[in-house]
């Protein structure tokens, strides 16, 4: 559970570039992956995902929770979109094949069916690329890119704090679990009703709160008085200059884009349609 | 080099939320050159008077002041708590919460960076300040893999990156063993050598930074500065006791001896005394006549544990073959460096880890199938800090907590049994307080009444004193004192010399896993190499008892049975 949130240390290209770099192409990447329904462009995506995953040296079991995680919600979108709206991709494409009959209005017809594979398309081209933006950007340097990209250092830095902070809050409430536990409080027995259970948990974030505003407060002094907000700018110690690779990866990224945006008007819309 | 760098003139302060003020009339001047401790109870106004010098100040506590206060020949109006960072700079209590960067190099550098300083002259500024604490080797390490001294040393750097002409410390040894804070009184004096800057150190542990030179004492009580003195002249005053601060051991030993204390034998620092043959003489002839008094403990074995091993998750061994006995009624010390196995140790007697190897028993019953909740019935837990252990607002319902839950005696037997407890604690009368209302001390004692509450035969304490100063001290450890003489075996982990010395009669020493000294307090604490393993350090009383000639240990063992006939 430690892992949600963690750059994981290895030596690579992928580690190499700037955070700056990582962050605009995975803004790129996203916008050229949400604009377009163009399944080949969107098959295109993942292969390249996957290259950039052995790339990088990060294994799959290291962020195994987390592709579990978006796995389990990928089919679940699935199911909905699937449950609501059974022929949404008859009236996107303007066909209906059916292959099935089903029940009722749940009918299996082979438009519903390209329709949802270009959603899991979708997802297995943008996660991918997430986690490794995650995985491979240390916080302060994903601090020193969300400035670099035009968000104020001081949004920049209460971010990087707060995801710094997460593995030691998660430390301190295991703490508190336990001595609160050593007292007879019972979290995960199934003797108790949720309410309760829920009232208990409740009981153990009055300690992690009051101990969290005195971090809070000390952080906060030590920032001021080492002069943080002083300057409308600052630098980051972190910060690398751009490499070519960087300028390569930005590019290819703009390209992606400009793929996937052209794609619209050869598509005539976002969707490429093969039923016709 | 006279130079003032801070003058305080009739200077008064009031907290914006508070209906007093909280210095009054303060008159300090601090030039440039000089080194300063300022020390003084809690609540005595010396952390405000250091947010004073570092601006936070009205920055972060704002409040009313009256006189004048000049921080580098400018008026504190006329500065912000940016201007003043230029001037002085701070070294907070908490080497943890204080840590901004996610490595060393970046944390060293954060001053820069909000300056807007260029990267490469940055590094370079960085790399040099990190040289001068020799902290270079760890620039790309993250905090938690540096020790607490290491970190402090990341904090000094962090200042350094600056030319500063004052340097604030600000408890500087609240959060280290005594080895680690011998180390930080050096570092501090090598500062004090190689620049002109001012340095004022705040703390109560008087005797610990008086083992270097200090210019002068000022010592505050209730807001007001009662004394501005050399050190030699401050120990030959009654001043420190009268005001609750610690004296040095050694001068306490000599005031049993009836040596007569004056500025001229230089008793400020333990390697400038000069003692007499005719007070030699003194020391000697007290040391024969303390009268031994050995009280016999008890042999029952309460609490055993046979050939404990574990390993965290990563493969880490926290503990190899532990075993050791701990008799009915007994009070000791567990100690040893950070990371040496005393946590995980009591952490696997609670259950809250289980060993792979190795078995304890309780009443020679096996306690391995025991869950955390059966083993806190006999054993309870009582963690250091005690905000994170106290759920309810109010401080009965704290108390009553474990009971209720337990759900085994009616309404009228736990009002009646908490009430038994709170009047054994000393908060029968708070009984209906909020706990946000008691001061650190107290809530550590409502954490205690509540562990209390639930009957254990044995109590484990995990640093009970830390930060506390000499008066909140006493008023806990007199309390478990009181708790041990009722018949509650306490264990108790700490890295506190005195504490050891004063209260226990048996330490347990642990490094890297290992227990390497199951011994007389005394005993550790007079052997070089153990206090080296343990991370402590020799005290006082062994120069002094090697000054007088007479073997250490057992002039330790005497001063501590005449400190606690004297006390009592």
């Amino acid at each position: 559970m430690s892992s949600i949130f963690n750059y994981i240390e290895r030596k690579s290209v992928i580690h190499e570039l700037t955070g700056a770099t990582k962050l605009l192409v995975l803004i790129l990447w996203s916008f050229a992956a949400m604009t377009t329904f163009d399944t080949r462009f969107l098959a295109v995506l993942p292969i390249l995902a996957i290259i950039l995953f052995s790339l990088s040296k990060i294994k799959f079991k290291d962020v195994s929770f987390l592709l579990w995680f978006t796995f389990i919600f990928m089919v679940l979108n699935n199911l909905l979109i699937y449950l609501f709206s059974p022929e949404h991709g008859v009236s996107i494409y303007g066909t209906r094949t059916l292959l099935f009959k089903g029940l009722g209005r749940w009918t299996i017809t082979a438009e519903q069916l390209f329709y949802q594979l270009n959603v899991v398309l979708k997802y297995l081209a943008t996660i991918p690329v997430v986690i490794l933006f995650v995985s491979t950007t240390d916080p302060s340097e994903f601090a020193s890119s969300l400035n670099r990209i035009g968000i104020s250092y001081k949004v920049a830095y209460s971010v990087s704090l707060a995801l710094r902070y997460i593995p030691d809050i998660q430390r301190e409430f295991k703490d508190i679990m336990i001595s609160q536990q050593a007292r007879g409080l019972e979290m995960a027995s199934k003797k108790q009703n949720l309410i309760k259970r829920l009232k208990n948990a409740a009981a153990m974030l009055f300690p992690l709160i009051i101990s969290s505003m005195d971090r809070i407060e000390t952080i906060a002094n030590a920032m001021e008085l080492r002069g943080f907000g002083k300057r409308k700018k600052r630098t980051w110690y972190s910060s690398r200059p751009f490499k070519a690779s960087d300028y390569l990866a930005l590019f290819l990224a703009i390209a992606l884009l400009i793929i996937s945006l052209s794609l619209n008007f050869v598509n005539q819309g976002r969707y490429f349609n093969p039923f016709v | 080099m006279s130079e003032s760098v801070i003058e305080f003139k009739d200077f008064t302060f009031k907290y914006e939320s508070q209906a007093e003020p909280t210095l009054f009339n303060i008159n300090l001047t601090i030039k440039k050159g000089e080194k300063v401790l300022i020390c003084g109870p809690s609540g005595c106004g010396k952390s405000t008077l250091s947010h004073c010098m570092n601006g936070l100040i009205p920055a972060s506590y704002p409040g009313e002041a009256t006189g004048s206060l000049t921080i580098g020949g400018v008026s504190y109006k006329d500065h912000s708590i940016f201007s003043l960072s230029k001037i002085t700079g701070t070294v907070l209590q908490d080497s943890d919460g204080q840590f901004i960067g996610l490595t060393v190099g970046e944390d060293i550098a954060f001053a820069l960076e909000n300056e807007n300083i260029k990267v490469p002259e940055m590094k370079e500024r960085v790399l040099n300040a990190a040289k001068k604490v020799g902290i270079e080797g760890f620039l790309s390490h993250a905090p938690h893999e540096l020790s607490g001294g290491q970190k402090q040393r990341v904090s000094l750097a962090g200042i350094m990156v600056d030319d500063v002409s004052l340097f604030l410390f600000d408890e500087p040894l609240a959060n280290l063993d005594p080895q680690a804070g011998k180390s930080t009184i050096e570092l501090i004096e090598q500062i004090h050598k190689t620049t002109d800057s001012a340095i004022v150190i705040i703390e109560h542990r008087l005797e610990d930074v008086l083992y270097r030179n200090v210019d002068r004492v000022i010592l505050m009580s209730e807001g007001r500065i009662i004394a501005d003195l050399s050190p030699d002249e401050l120990l030959s005053s009654n001043l420190l006791i009268e005001n609750g601060i610690r004296e040095p051991l050694y001068v306490t030993a000599l005031k049993y001896a009836g040596v007569e204390i004056t500025p001229s034998i230089k008793p400020g620092r333990i390697d400038t005394l000069m003692l007499s043959s005719e007070d030699k003489e003194k020391v000697n002839k007290w040391y024969k006549n303390v009268t031994i008094d050995q009280s016999p403990l008890s042999d029952e074995v309460l609490l055993e544990a046979k050939d404990i091993s574990f390993a965290y998750e990563g493969g880490y061994q926290a503990l190899s073959n532990i075993s050791l006995k701990i008799n009915k009624g007994e009070m000791l010390s567990i100690v040893g460096r950070n990371g040496a196995g005393k946590s995980t140790f009591s952490k696997l007697i609670c259950g809250f880890e289980k060993p792979q190897k190795g078995v304890f028993y309780l009443n020679g019953n096996d306690l391995s199938s025991y869950s955390i909740k059966e083993r806190a019935d006999h054993i309870g837990y009582v963690m250091q800090n005690p905000n994170q252990m106290i759920t309810k607002p109010m401080i009965r319902d704290e108390v009553s907590l474990g009971l209720v839950l337990e759900g085994k005696l009616s309404d009228d037997e736990i009002k009646a049994k908490v009430d038994s407890v709170l009047k054994v604690c000393g908060l029968y009368e708070m009984r209906s307080w909020p706990v946000s209302a008691l001061s650190y001390g107290q809530k550590k004692r409502v954490t205690i009444a509540s562990i209390l509450s639930m009957d254990p035969e044995i109590i484990i304490l995990d640093e009970p004193t830390a930060g506390q100063d000499l008066r909140h001290y006493t008023e806990i450890m007199e309390f478990l004192k009181k708790l041990n003489s009722l018949g509650v075996t306490i264990i108790l982990i700490t890295h506190d010399m005195h504490l050891m010395l004063e209260y226990t009669k048996r330490a347990v020493v642990f490094t890297n896993g290992h227990l390497i000294a199951d011994t007389s307090c005394e005993e550790i604490l007079t052997d070089e190499r153990r206090c080296e393993e343990a991370s402590l350090k020799k005290t006082s009383l062994s120069v002094l008892a090697s000054l007088c000639s007479l073997p250490e240990t057992e002039f330790v063992r005497r001063f501590i049975q005449e400190d606690k006939r004297r006390r009592a």
